[in-house]
């Protein structure tokens, strides 16, 4: 089985070449075959690979290729298959098949549809490339290359100015992480002579042990995460992601690329697990992120930025649990939040299409009739998403809260989860009734495109049952001791999600003034702003660059280059002066000279 | 004899394209590939006559001035013919990217053309300084003469100061070899400008330095490092297409190669002691050409700071004296040389149908011209060291040998991966994202055009993911380069290179 391991990559890689080849000279049907069925291909590879590995439960490597040898550095092209390896294949493959095929309707017939597939295609091979490598440099590969379709992708309308900025932040904060990351390789060349990460992890656990080293490496993988997750400092860009389309929001900006943070530290586990204090500063940046995120989606205006928020709001609670030792419970939540939170865009995407275009909620509102399927799929999403019981939510939400409670006790980063619970209910409940209760605003067109359905509903199952799926993580995470959890802590677990629900239909019914006063008020102003990051950034960073940029366009280091031409051709004139060729001034010249020669000669 | 054909062939070849235009419009074109061809068929058997484990393939010598100890000497080792190659391949695509481009004086344009390549032939093979430097030489006026009489609107002021900048600097470099020439009279009574003597050379640390200096900054200036890159923006900028792209792609790399080839193992020590300086310059230029780039209106402009960017590195990786950084250095050349010259022929392209080349006025080009803007996105993104380029490749070769050298200069010099992010996505977004340009009446890449970019591309695409030929090609020089240990300097500057260790970091 494991000869196959290669395919599973390599089929939309080959699919994304033909696409962006020779794409515009395919029809859109071929297109849709090539784009869908190569991630198919991939999905169904994924699906017997993952079961072969279910019954007999091996890690497995593949042959390497050599990629370069020189002094002092080997590396290959080689893949590594493992729990985690597994549980990430099945939610990128899975979740982008059902993507691909929502996006072959929800794109027909624009311009740029073999481009999309194309982009979308070369994505999803460099996300499986990133899970499945067995080097870091190939992890690197996948990981610039992820950030380069999400580049595409974002700035995928490329006539709207707007969209290209996006675009371009998107990428430029990113890299910034991915510089930390880069480091982390160097260093580990510079240690031990190779970039195989089941190497380097031994070799760290072996040499690394109460050296500083592992501390400082644990650091810079974690700026590398920080950036491709959009946690707190580097998540400014994500809102501003979700200029692309929705299926690439999706895919890309919920359920897999901003993953890949996670996916690192838990791969590297072993090098984090040597560094307790960075471990703590793992948990607290997801706290710090899910709570100021919570608090930024509870005051938004644009139906996809409230998701963006909600998605780092996520995305910090697989952090927190990450840096709390909660691995399997962390990667247990990326798959239930890949499941809700792609089913919230497809259906955001919906009602998007059906509104014109409109993203805005103050302009939507009761939908409920008039797009029942959709309010179905929000209502589910939105349940999942707040944690309700019996949702796949709840279960991963559950396990973050408890483990880490277990592991650690009432830190501060556990306190803002569990207030973060709250918060995630509030706005969740409170996007669900501005969408769907209230007063009609826009009359949408039917929403029941049966394209669009299937993938729908087939997420609408995975978001309510996906907690089910086994995850065969037990050889890759060592097991948790259990721990004695106070039925206090765990009763207060269960609670915030209906608290946050109480105080929303409370607000809701009775506290239209309130709503109203608070909107407009500075505080919900600024945690509308994301609490000022974009505006600190720009004033510290963006600014000043770009006042540098202004000032020396013409370079200042040529300006001595510049003054000795000009002095040589000031002293051309100067001397020329003399050579003018009038009889009188020279005569003048020559008598002058004579004069100055002879008074020095006789005093 | 084959190493003097190499160098005759394009020598003859230019008089002979020169007389041939007279004959038939045109046929100087032609000519001009046919006699490159023939160089290249000519270097095509010479790696499998090499004797297994020498250095050198093969060496040619001949008497010339021997009382002065001058003679033809030439040698072949993997170093130069990774650069003969690269030198012939753009070579060819010069001519061809000026096909419609050149209309005036053609056969004189490429009796230039192909004198240069014939200098920088001899430049990459000569082992006698003497030579060297008379090739030198050669290979400089042609291209100043490219640039004067084919160039844009302000093309005399780029060729005079291309001109200056580089005499002076060559002055400096003739000054330094005759220095160097002497002292070997004064210790052997034989005098010899011949490459393997003054190896053999043993110099005070004093007089080392200095003469380390003159044949530094000599290189310096062509490479460019900051701030000696001045003259570069201009020339590349007010030059024909052709021209740009032999600029960039071959003529920036024999300051490289010099740095190689000769500053680094006729002084080793006191390039040891200079590494941690010239270090910083290469990371000062990467950070410096990167903000200019990003600061830039004209695309041709951009892309030439971008040269400055990269060369940044190879400067870095030089002097980081070590298997991983060299090897990184010789890749990003080769690199660089494809993807620049990549850019600066898209510019070119977009100037023969707009006939302009500012940024602020170009935008939208994807829906007009899909496939030019298609490559456009591949070599920014080259440029920008995407995984699975060449550039990247390099880059991290570069990075990893010199962070063993010197960290935190080599963090420095990190931070231009953010600042190439933001100049090349700049490109990208300004020329083919936005609102389309009102006049559309353009066609898209022609099948002459379309060759000479998936050529480009594919070379990039091959040598970012199987770097290993050239990594082995290039692995004996290197280890050449290298075997010299880089003995400390007695006194001196002993803190320098200790602070250059890695000890610092906890």
């Amino acid at each position: 089985m494991t000869a196959w391991l290669g395919w599973i990559p390599a089929l939309p890689l080959f699919s994304s070449l033909v696409l962006l080849l020779v794409g515009g000279r395919l029809g859109q049907r071929l297109v849709t075959l090539l784009g869908v069925g190569s991630v198919l291909g991939s999905a169904l590879l994924s699906g017997l690979l993952i079961a072969d590995f279910l019954a007999e439960g091996a890690a497995v490597t593949t042959r390497q290729l050599p990629w370069l040898s020189s002094m002092g550095l080997e590396v290959a092209f080689g893949l590594y298959f493992d729990g985690l390896s597994a549980v990430m294949l099945g939610v990128i493959t899975g979740v982008g098949l059902l993507i691909h095929l929502y996006s072959a309707a929800y794109m027909a017939g624009d311009e740029g549809y073999a481009r999309f597939f194309g982009y979308l295609n070369l994505f999803v091979g460099a996300m499986l490339l990133l899970v499945l490598a067995d080097d870091f440099l190939l992890l690197y590969l996948g990981w610039e290359g992820v950030g380069l379709c999400s580049f595409l992708l974002i700035g995928f309308w490329y006539r709207e100015p707007a969209n290209g900025y996006a675009a371009r932040k998107a990428f430029v904060v990113t890299r910034v992480g991915d510089i930390a990351l880069a480091v982390a390789l160097l260093i580990m060349i510079q240690q031990f002579g190779t970039l195989h990460i089941q190497t380097v992890i031994e070799r760290a656990q072996l040499q690394w042990l109460g050296s500083d080293w592992s501390f400082w490496v644990a650091l810079l993988l974690l700026g590398g995460a920080v950036g491709k997750s959009a946690q707190l400092p580097l998540q400014t860009w994500l809102p501003d992601a979700m200029a692309g389309p929705t299926p690439v929001s999706a895919l890309i900006h919920a359920a897999t690329m901003v993953t890949a943070g996670v996916y690192l530290i838990a791969r590297t586990q072993g090098i984090f697990l040597l560094a307790p204090r960075i471990m703590e500063l793992v948990a607290l940046v997801g706290a710090l992120t899910l709570f100021l995120a919570a608090c930024s989606a509870l005051v938004q205006h644009d139906l996809k930025r409230v998701l963006a928020y909600s998605t780092i709001s996520q995305i910090g609670y697989m952090f927190f649990a990450l840096g709390a030792g909660a691995f399997s419970a962390a990667i247990f939540h990326l798959m239930t939040h890949a499941f809700f939170k792609a089913l919230l865009f497809l259906a955001a995407g919906q009602v998007i299409l059906s509104l014109h275009h409109e993203q805005d909620l103050r302009r939507m509102g009761g939908l409920l009739r008039r797009l029942p399927f959709s309010a179905l799929c929000f209502a589910i999403g939105c349940a999942a998403l707040a944690a309700l019981p019996l949702t796949s939510g709840f279960y991963s939400k559950d396990a973050i809260l408890l483990q880490a409670y277990g592991l650690h006790g009432g830190s501060l980063a556990w306190w803002l989860a569990l207030a973060g619970a709250a918060v995630t209910a509030l706005y969740s409940l409170r996007l669900f009734l501005k969408l769907f209760f209230g007063e009609a605003v826009t009359e949408p067109s039917p929403d029941m495109r049966p394209t669009l359905v299937v993938p729908l509903a087939l997420l609408c199952l995975l978001a309510l049952f996906g907690a089910l799926i086994p995850q065969p993580l037990g050889a890759v995470f060592a097991p948790l001791a259990a721990t004695e959890v106070p039925a206090a802590v765990h009763g207060a677990i269960l609670i915030m999600p209906w608290l946050g629900l109480v105080t929303g239909v409370l607000l809701w019914r009775y506290g239209r003034g309130f709503r109203q006063r608070w909107s407009d008020s500075a505080l919900a102003r600024s945690w509308r702003a994301g609490w000022g990051f974009d505006a600190l950034y720009d004033g510290l960073l963006v600014q000043p660059l770009l006042l540098l940029a202004r000032l020396n366009r013409k370079d200042l280091a040529d300006r001595p280059v510049q003054f000795v031409a000009w002095l040589s051709a000031r002293g051309h004139a100067w001397l020329s002066v003399t050579q003018n060729g009038r009889l009188r001034r020279y005569a003048a010249g020559i008598a002058l000279g004579a004069v100055l020669v002879l008074t020095v000669v006789t005093l | 004899m084959s190493l003097v054909l190499l160098i005759l062939i394009p020598l003859l070849g230019a008089l002979l394209v020169w007389l041939a235009e007279r004959w038939r419009t045109g046929f100087s074109r032609v000519l001009s590939l046919a006699v490159l061809g023939l160089d290249a068929l000519l270097l095509l058997p010479l790696p499998h006559q090499a004797p297994a484990g020498e250095l050198w393939w093969l060496q040619f010598r001949a008497d010339w001035l021997p009382n002065l100890g001058i003679g033809w000497h030439f040698a072949l080792d993997g170093l130069s013919a990774l650069l003969l190659w690269l030198t012939l391949f753009i070579g060819a695509l010069s001519v061809l990217v000026s096909w419609r481009e050149i209309d005036q004086r053609v056969g004189f344009f490429h009796c230039n053309l192909l004198l240069s390549v014939a200098g920088i032939i001899g430049v990459f093979t000569a082992l006698d300084l003497f030579v060297f430097f008379v090739f030198w030489e050669l290979m400089l006026i042609p291209m100043v003469l490219l640039i004067a009489i084919w160039g844009h609107e302000n093309r005399r002021y780029a060729a005079i100061k291309f001109f200056i900048f580089t005499q002076a600097s060559s002055l400096l470099m003739l000054v330094a070899i005759l220095g160097l020439v002497f002292m070997q009279y004064g210790q052997t009574g034989v005098m010899s400008f011949d490459y393997e003597d003054l190896l053999r050379l043993q110099l005070a640390p004093t007089p080392a330095f200095w003469l380390m200096l003159g044949f530094f900054v000599a290189f310096a200036v062509k490479l460019p490092m900051v701030p000696l890159h001045t003259w570069l923006p201009d020339a590349h900028t007010e030059a024909p297409t052709a021209g740009s792209v032999l600029l960039a792609a071959i003529l920036l790399k024999t300051g490289a190669y010099g740095l190689l080839r000769f500053a680094l193992p006729l002084f080793p020590a006191a390039s040891a002691d200079f590494a941690p300086l010239a270090m910083g310059l290469g990371a000062l230029g990467v950070l410096y050409g990167a903000k200019l780039a990003f600061a830039q209106h004209d695309i041709k402009r951009l892309v030439a700071y971008t040269s400055v960017s990269h060369m940044g590195f190879v400067l870095l990786g030089i002097y980081a004296m070590n298997d991983l950084a060299l090897q990184g250095a010789l890749m990003q050349m080769l690199a660089h040389g494809l993807s620049t010259a990549a850019l600066f022929i898209i510019v070119g392209m977009l100037y023969a149908r707009w006939h302009t080349r500012d940024l602020r006025q170009l935008g939208g080009l994807w829906s007009l011209l899909p496939r030019l803007s298609g490559f456009t996105l591949l070599f920014a993104l080259a440029s920008l060291g995407l995984p699975g380029l060449a550039n990247f490749m390099a880059e991290f070769l570069i990075l990893a040998g010199a962070f063993q050298r010197d960290w935190p200069i080599t963090l420095v010099a990190m931070l231009g991966l953010v600042g190439a992010a933001l100049y090349a996505l700049l490109l990208v977004q300004r020329s083919l994202w936005g609102a389309t340009v009102p006049d559309a009446k353009v066609h898209d890449c022609s099948p002459r055009e379309w060759s000479v970019l998936a050529s480009l591309a594919v070379l990039l695409l091959l040598f970012g993911l199987h770097p290993q030929p050239v990594l082995d090609l290039v692995q004996r020089p290197v280890a050449a380069i290298l075997a010299e240990p880089p003995a400390p300097n007695p006194g001196g500057t002993e803190p320098l290179l200790q602070r250059a260790s890695m000890e610092r970091l906890p």
